[in-house]
């Protein structure tokens, strides 16, 4: 069904249609020198379709032609998804540079999956057998996975498999399966299907409780603030925090199966470190390369804006994809503002009632809703998979009052507030131990990390009086708490991301010198004087800073284990 | 033959409301009135309405001038007859010398795909001690400076230009005071770097929409010179007068503004211009160095605010001298590990004694006692300002480098300055 072009305004277009128009469904811009640029559908009167053009609409006309067709704007699923990078639309950078060159044209397209790679394919129930959406056919190798080929999720009735294809090597296109539903109607089925991006993809028996921890290896994370799988959590900083760094970080050393990372909206050059760097870069845990396991979907600050709106979307249908196959998924968002001030330049655009700082009034319901895309599944097979949301949150000035960071923090499980007085202090990881929390429980026993913070807000306390009563206007005691306090963050909670060692603290690690560092922090030290205690504190921070760059289990770690434990054993004397 | 429309139905600030038919979004028109001609863009089409902002202001405009629209956007030439020129904000020559026609490209070109970017590594080296040795500049870099009026912001930029070596300069001035065109002007000249300078110069009394146009102006042409394997370097001053200049269009268009009534799209307004910032993996470079002051010496301002979250991390000049703390660049530790191997150390423990020494002298200025310590450093930070921080002090790299172990060495003995001992034998200073 075709429409006109009757209106331009930045890249909103709005179309006469003469005939069914879907709500969210695309379109596509005949520009008069032929390119066809991709839209979708946001608005419906009467016969009036706005639809916003995920491309520059420059040089459409008013009477331009616009195909409407029925689909929503989808992804397409299959094996070879891992390792690529896309943009927000799901259009392999690579291949479009091999195609055009150094700049991304306007209308130009590939399709998600390569058509010539062969898939060595295993079937996994024979013909005859009955299935429904959701099922697995079969199976092909990826990369260190096995990727499940599922009867397409679209397909909401009982079918027979009348036909299996036998092992062998298909491409993506080949027919695998021939299905027929009860009124005798036959469906051929490839190993890719089409998945509307908008639409959460989540079958399954039941939703579970997110309890098992995500270990990220970041010690402040895991020990205070800790992440599970199928949870959420945000990491709303200023710029210059180290959001991005921290996403990285976690990116390379989370304990999960496929991590996607969706630069939304983001600088460009931090991309491009992402992409030389992980393919050479080895996951110490599967000894592959960490691009074996990772999707980079890239829509940075420079592309079209609607994209960008759209690509959190690819990101999440990708991850819950593979988390239909049993496996543990992290997706992180980067950055979650952007994607909402996509938003709020369409909704301007489309001249609806703003609400707080011109954000549109369903900005919490949609970020809400992002955020439930999240969760831990049991399959239809019984296995369970899990999709994890990271989104890090650029709030206006650093303030953490606007919109889009309290809309999030109402639906996230966990709060990782990034300060900048901790950033300028050169303090990383910069979340602020006093003000983040997390509802879920992690590694360390919630009673234990309860005794450590309390011990961290008291030295605070004691830092603030001491700026009004001077050093001499504090006692001992206090003293001693305030220098207990700077022992923990700067031996335990901050962690030197460049250091191979000290980079990343296994769970065990991590329980094992918690553990130590309650047993410092709770010593009772005999002290008289400032001073006396300072130099305690001094030998016992040096000796634990030296531990966290030894490795494992080396005669290093356990010389100093051995000074630790005699430290405590004499309580410092 | 061209076709004329002359039913100018809506004219509103600098944007007119014209009856056309068949006529491309973005593409460009001539606005013929009693005043003279100006160039106008189309930034909404309804039916058969097309607004058009009008670069020299719709000051006598009259609903029944002619628009004849021109079939394609704003473009700009691109041959090396550039090199040396001085254009205004809508490309017209500002130097009394021919109009260039030749080889024209459109403005706003499409996104630099980024699996065609390399990481940067390249330093630019600007004889400035405070950028070389505390915050390099890298090549394909996007960094601001913040600053407030009357601040030395468009010196400073002068210097980088004269002194960074690249093979092209694109000078973009918005809302500039004329004197200032003049003094950038003077200095390149002096300088002796005119020949391979181009400037797109809007002076704040020149209409405000051109003033939206010079930063495309400037990128479009670098972009350009890139492909062809050149090293350019964009300077951009100043970016508030840009940003101002979209609030007062977005306003005019009635959009709804999203805070201090700048619109909701300003970051993306900003960041498609810095992102044009590149190191193209098989051609040359573009790197930009912007100006922006903030209102009220507000970094919290949305215009530095949105401009940080954009670019690769800021200069804050304040007191005529480059702040070292807040400022940053997000890129040195690409390039200032392999300059000379003292100076990471030399970068981190100079800024950590000079805030000893600032803390120092809160100390002094609140009538505590001074200790040894304390006087060592109130020596070495008065050393460091005059002979480091000084916005005058234009010597090389390794010279600086040097100069600062001379300080070090003045002030303290080796194990006070927490380098490490094997870089304090090669190069502590022998008496």
């Amino acid at each position: 069904m075709n429409g006109r072009i009757v209106a331009v305004y930045g890249n909103i277009v709005i179309a006469e249609a003469n005939g069914q128009v879907f709500q969210n469904s695309i379109g596509y811009c005949l520009r008069q020198d032929g390119a066809k640029l991709l839209s979708e559908v946001i608005r419906v009167r009467g016969r009036l379709a706005d639809l916003q053009v995920f491309e520059e609409t420059r040089g459409l006309k008013v009477g331009d032609t616009v195909e409407f067709q029925e689909e929503m704007l989808s992804v397409v699923l299959g094996p070879g998804l891992l390792g690529q990078i896309y943009d927000g639309l799901q259009n392999p950078l690579p291949q479009l540079a091999a195609q055009i060159g150094f700049f991304l044209e306007p209308g130009k397209y590939i399709h998600g999956l390569s058509a010539e790679t062969r898939w060595p394919f295993t079937s996994a129930r024979p013909a005859g057998q009955t299935v429904t959406a959701g099922d697995t056919l079969g199976s092909v190798p990826e990369g260190i996975f096995t990727h499940q080929i599922k009867v397409p999720f679209r397909m909401n009735q009982e079918y027979r498999i009348e036909k299996i294809a036998e092992p062998g090597e298909y491409t993506v296109e080949h027919p695998i399966a021939q299905l027929k539903d009860q009124n005798g109607v036959e469906y051929t089925i490839t190993m890719q299907q089409k998945w509307p991006v908008k639409i959460p993809l989540n079958l399954a028996r039941r939703r579970l409780m997110p309890q098992d921890p995500l270990v990220t290896r970041i010690r402040i994370i895991d020990s205070m603030f800790p992440v599970v799988r199928g949870g959420t959590y945000c990491i709303p900083g200023p710029f210059g925090a180290g959001k991005t760094v921290l996403q990285q970080i976690t990116s390379r050393h989370a304990e999960v199966d496929i991590v996607i990372l969706a630069a939304c909206g983001e600088r460009a050059g931090e991309v491009v470190e992402t992409l030389r760097e992980f393919p050479e870069l080895i996951d110490p845990r599967t000894g592959k390369s960490l691009m074996e396991r990772t999707i980079i979907i890239c829509n940075t600050s420079a592309m079209p804006v609607a994209a960008r709106e759209a690509s959190v979307y690819t990101a999440a249908t990708l991850g819950e994809y593979y988390r239909q196959m049993g496996l543990n998924v992290l997706l992180l968002a980067d950055s979650t503002s952007r994607w909402a001030q996509a938003m709020r330049e369409v909704s301007g655009r489309l001249e609806e009632i703003p609400g707080e700082e011109a954000f549109p009034a369903y900005l919490e319901s949609r970020i809400a809703a992002f955020y439930e895309r999240a969760g831990a599944l049991e399959l239809t097979d019984g296995s369970t998979g899990s999709l994890t949301i990271g989104g890090t949150v650029s709030p206006a000035g650093g303030n953490f009052e606007e919109p889009v960071t309290q809309a999030t923090l109402k639906v996230v499980g966990a709060f990782h507030g990034l300060s900048r007085a901790r950033s300028d202090a050169r303090r990383y990881p910069s979340i602020d131990p006093l003000d983040s929390w997390s509802k879920y429980t992690g590694i360390i026993d919630p009673d234990k990390s309860i005794r450590a913070r309390r011990i961290l807000r008291r030295g605070n306390e004691v830092r603030q009086m001491m700026t009004v009563v001077g050093e001499e206007g504090t006692s001992v005691d206090d003293y001693l708490v305030a220098l207990k306090a700077d022992f923990f963050d700067n031996c335990y909670l901050q962690q030197n991301a460049f250091d191979a060692v000290d980079a990343a603290t296994p769970a065990q690690r991590q329980q094992f010198v918690f553990d130590k560092v309650l047993t410092v922090l709770e010593l009772p030290l005999e002290v008289q004087e400032k001073d006396q205690a300072r130099q305690l504190m001094v030998k016992i921070s040096d000796l634990f800073r030296n531990w966290n760059y030894a490795a494992q289990d080396t005669e290093e770690y356990q010389k100093i284990l051995e000074q630790i434990d005699s430290f405590i054993a004499a309580k410092g004397k | 033959m061209r076709k004329y429309y002359d039913e100018i139905t809506r004219i509103a600030g600098n944007v007119i409301t014209v009856t056309a038919t068949g006529v491309g979004y973005d593409e460009l028109a001539v606005i013929s009135s009693k005043r003279g001609t100006s160039l106008a863009q189309v930034i909404r089409l309804e039916g058969d309405q097309v607004s058009l902002q009008v670069f020299a202001g719709t000051q006598g405009v009259s609903t029944e001038d002619r628009v004849q629209f021109l079939n394609s956007p704003m473009q700009v030439p691109f041959t090396d007859d550039l090199l040396g020129r001085v254009f205004d904000g809508a490309c017209r020559p500002r130097d009394d010398r021919a109009i260039l026609e030749e080889n024209k490209v459109s403005i706003g070109s499409p996104t630099v795909n980024p699996v065609r970017r390399r990481m940067p590594d390249h330093m630019v080296h600007t004889g400035i001690p405070m950028i070389d040795i505390f915050n390099s500049l890298v090549e394909s870099q996007k960094l601001p400076i913040f600053s407030v009026a009357g601040e030395p912001y468009n010196e400073l930029l002068a210097r980088v230009g004269l002194q960074a070596n690249a093979d092209i300069i694109i000078l973009g001035g918005m809302g500039l005071r004329h004197d200032d065109y003049l003094k950038f002007r003077d200095a390149f000249e002096k300088g002796g770097v005119l020949g391979r300078t181009i400037m797109f110069i809007h002076t704040a009394a020149d209409p405000v929409v051109e003033c939206l146009l010079v930063p495309d102006l400037c990128l479009a042409v670098g972009e350009q010179y890139a492909l062809q394997n050149k090293r350019v370097l964009v300077l951009l001053t100043d970016m508030t007068a840009f940003s101002d200049a979209l609030k007062e269009i977005s306003i005019i268009m009635e959009q709804i503004p999203s805070n201090r009534g700048y619109p909701g799209d300003l970051y993306t307004q900003l960041a498609r211009r810095y992102e044009k910032a590149v190191d193209f993996d098989g051609a040359g470079s573009m790197t930009i160095l912007a100006c922006v002051t903030m209102p009220g010496d507000d970094v919290t301002h949305p215009v530095p605010d949105n401009t940080g979250y954009i670019t690769e991390g800021q200069f804050y000049l304040r007191n005529g001298r480059i702040e070292p703390f807040g400022s940053l660049s997000r890129l040195k530790q690409q390039v200032n590990g392999k300059t000379r191997d003292d100076h990471r150390a030399i970068m981190d423990a100079c800024i950590q004694l000079y805030a000893l020494c600032r803390e120092s002298r809160e100390k002094r200025d609140m009538g505590f006692e001074m200790s040894p310590w304390d006087h060592k450093l109130l020596k070495y930070g008065s050393l460091f300002e005059k002979k480091i921080m000084e916005l005058s002090v234009n010597i090389p790299l390794f010279e600086a480098l040097d100069r600062c172990w001379n300080i070090l060495a003045e002030c303290f003995d080796p194990a006070e300055t927490g380098i490490r001992r094997a870089v304090i034998d090669a190069h502590w200073p022998k008496k």
